[in-house]
């Protein structure tokens, strides 16, 4: 710290936000950027989508297993003869939305969790570290389908299913986030100078936390999006909207007649997935300098 | 502490959350709509308010909510989970009919997973730049966003179907006979697809971390003090650098044991294995509740039990996790 030469003037007007920063290192990685311009194009096509195809993806429209390309369904059909491409495109808004809705609820637990067991520490650590560590024992997958099989199949509810069983690892970043700046000076000033229990942890302590807790709240939106495909591959699926995993789910029967009605909704989701998760890793980059040089 | 102490204790703290889960088993059973005097009632086709009040008095759902929680862990105590309306038996029973082909496959996933992993992530922590380094990262990514379900059929299409080297569902074939080999033979032949599907998404895990703490541990000090005094790489990574580079991933490893079951019960789905998942679907389907809820304390029983023995495989491993409380 102390060895850094002062420099000189015009140098220091160039120092740029450190938003600024971040957004160089994010465009650095060629695959971060990549796969966020490909996620755009899923996100575009589960938004406006079904206005530009407005084939009802429940209709039959032709005969069943129509091979893709053949009379005019560039996906095919399924084995009841929907088009396989509107299921596709109706189902990104379910996939996305659900990914999206659970991953806020499990990121909004974990972090209400991981803060305060971090902040008060002591019994309060105590009690919120015991109920994460039950949280982890539960099998989450089989937690959620007894959810969702006791309480109905509605988006709400599979929403809540998934979010409750994965917020265990925000959580404990946060919480080990929250340890470690806790103890450090400008938050003991802050303290020093009055600000509220509230005000240290929200406003002074939580922003310095963000970045790990960031990276992981995009990678949670992924595996929402594996979970909740999980569970609609399962059936456990509100059965009025259709999801990629219900169209595996219900055509894998038929894999020996036209397998592309299991392999293709299985690459829309693969492909979605692993964009988030290369943004995710185009996010640690941007965010975590300390970790570049590795 | 000494290890006995520790061993009890955690021991102790393992029954708490186990009578966690079953508070949590009974809560669930509760809130959710209709019980038991319903389903029967249902299943004999309709009854009166009368014969509702008496199957609620026979099987005490008139009591207060403690007492019947009480009386629950009371029989979960005794192993008794509770009768299966759709089965038409016990619970328990059910269960311990299925348990064993479920954990043949999560052990033997979890036990492929570590050691390929390990080898994996030694071997291109030795070559960062070689083509197995490559091939981990890539590895790592396909693990994290297939969809296991998804990868199984994707096995099944190909070495099922196209090439039929692997039979395509269940764990034995019934029209084989022969010795104790024949039939051994023949559940390794049911077992293969499975495992590679269920260990991918470990595998994956288990080898990124591992590639991480070798390189970490390999440019370290004491590495840099066996080189000097001759040792050649071999023994260098063999004797003194694996054994610390394992026990981060052994921990990781304990952590994954709720979300090895979780994929089993997509796995077994997909493959037709006559485990625990294939249960759970069923009664799931067929609203089977009291079915639904003993498997998830025994899936809970199995995580449990297998951070138990992590636990412990990391104090061997690794003597400075004991004394560090």
């Amino acid at each position: 710290m102390t060895d850094t030469p002062i420099l000189p003037k015009e140098e220091i007007q160039k120092a740029r936000h450190p938003m600024a920063e971040a957004t160089e290192m994010f465009m650095k990685n060629h695959a971060a950027v990549a796969a966020a311009v490909v996620l755009m194009l899923i996100v575009l096509a589960a938004i406006f989508g079904p206005y530009i195809y407005p084939t009802d993806p429940f209709d039959m429209v032709w005969a069943p297993f129509s091979p893709p390309g053949e009379a005019g369904f560039l996906l095919g059909t399924d084995y009841l003869g929907r088009d396989l491409l509107a299921a596709l495109i109706h189902g990104a808004r379910v996939s996305i939305v659900i990914g999206l809705a659970a991953a806020f609820m499990s990121v909004f637990i974990g972090v209400t969790v991981g803060a305060l067991a971090g902040f008060y520490r002591g019994y309060v650590e105590e009690i919120l570290m015991r109920i994460t560590e039950f949280f982890q024992v539960l099998p989450t997958l089989l937690f959620s389908m007894v959810i969702v099989a006791l309480f109905g199949a509605s988006l709400p509810m599979i929403t809540f299913a998934i979010g409750i069983v994965s917020w265990t690892a925000v959580a404990r970043i946060t919480r080990s986030e929250f340890l470690r700046i806790r103890e450090l000076e400008y938050v003991t000033a802050s303290r020093a100078s009055g600000a509220s229990n509230g005000k240290l942890m929200f406003r002074i302590i939580l922003p310095n936390a963000l970045p790990p807790i960031i990276v992981q709240s995009a990678l949670m939106v992924g595996s929402a999006i594996l979970f909740e495909a999980g569970l609609s591959f399962l059936g456990l699926t509100d059965p009025n909207v259709v999801s990629w995993g219900q169209v595996i789910g219900s055509n894998r029967q038929y894999i020996l007649d036209a397998s592309y009605t299991v392999t293709i909704p299985g690459m829309a989701i693969f492909i979605t997935v692993l964009a988030i998760s290369l943004v995710g890793d185009g996010l640690n980059d941007a965010l975590n300098p300390k970790l570049r040089q590795r | 502490m000494n290890l006995l102490q520790t061993v009890l204790t955690r021991i102790l703290y393992a029954v708490l959350l186990l009578i966690a889960v079953l508070v949590l088993n009974f809560s669930l059973m509760h809130l959710a709509p209709g019980d038991v005097a319903d389903t029967i009632s249902q299943s004999m086709g309709g009854a009166d308010a009368e014969v509702l009040a008496d199957i609620r008095a026979d099987y005490g759902l008139d009591k207060p909510f403690l007492v019947q929680l009480a009386t629950y862990i009371g029989k979960v105590a005794q192993f008794d989970l509770g009768h299966s309306f759709f089965y038409n038996t016990s619970v328990t029973g059910l269960i311990m009919q299925k348990l064993p082909a479920t954990l043949l496959l999560v052990i033997t996933a979890q036990v492929l997973a570590l050691v390929v992993g390990v080898i994996l992530g030694v071997y291109s922590a030795r070559h960062p730049n070689g083509i197995s380094s490559h091939f981990v990262t890539f590895l790592a990514l396909f693990g994290y966003s297939a969809p296991v379900f998804w990868t199984g059929i994707l096995l099944l299409i190909g070495f099922s179907l196209h090439i039929q080297w692997f039979p395509v569902a269940g764990m034995r074939d019934v029209t084989i006979e022969g010795g104790f080999w024949v039939h051994f033979i023949d559940v390794v032949r049911h077992l293969v697809l499975p495992v590679i599907t269920l260990s991918s998404i470990f595998l994956a895990l288990y080898s990124r971390l591992c590639r991480a703490t070798m390189m970490e541990v390999l440019g370290s000090d004491y590495v840099r003090t066996a080189k000097a005094k001759g040792l050649t790489t071999r023994e260098i990574v063999y004797k003194h650098a694996l054994k610390n580079s394992l026990s981060p991933v052994v921990t990781l490893a304990g952590l994954q044991f709720s979300a090895v079951i979780s994929g089993a019960v997509l796995v077994e789905t997909v493959f037709g294995w006559p485990g625990l998942g294939t249960l759970a679907f069923q009664s799931i389907i067929a609203r089977d509740t009291p079915t639904i809820l003993g498997i998830l304390f025994f899936s809970a029983l199995v995580v449990i039990v297998g951070n138990l023995l992590t636990d412990l495989a990391l104090r061997l491993i690794d003597p400075r996790v004991g004394s560090k409380g």
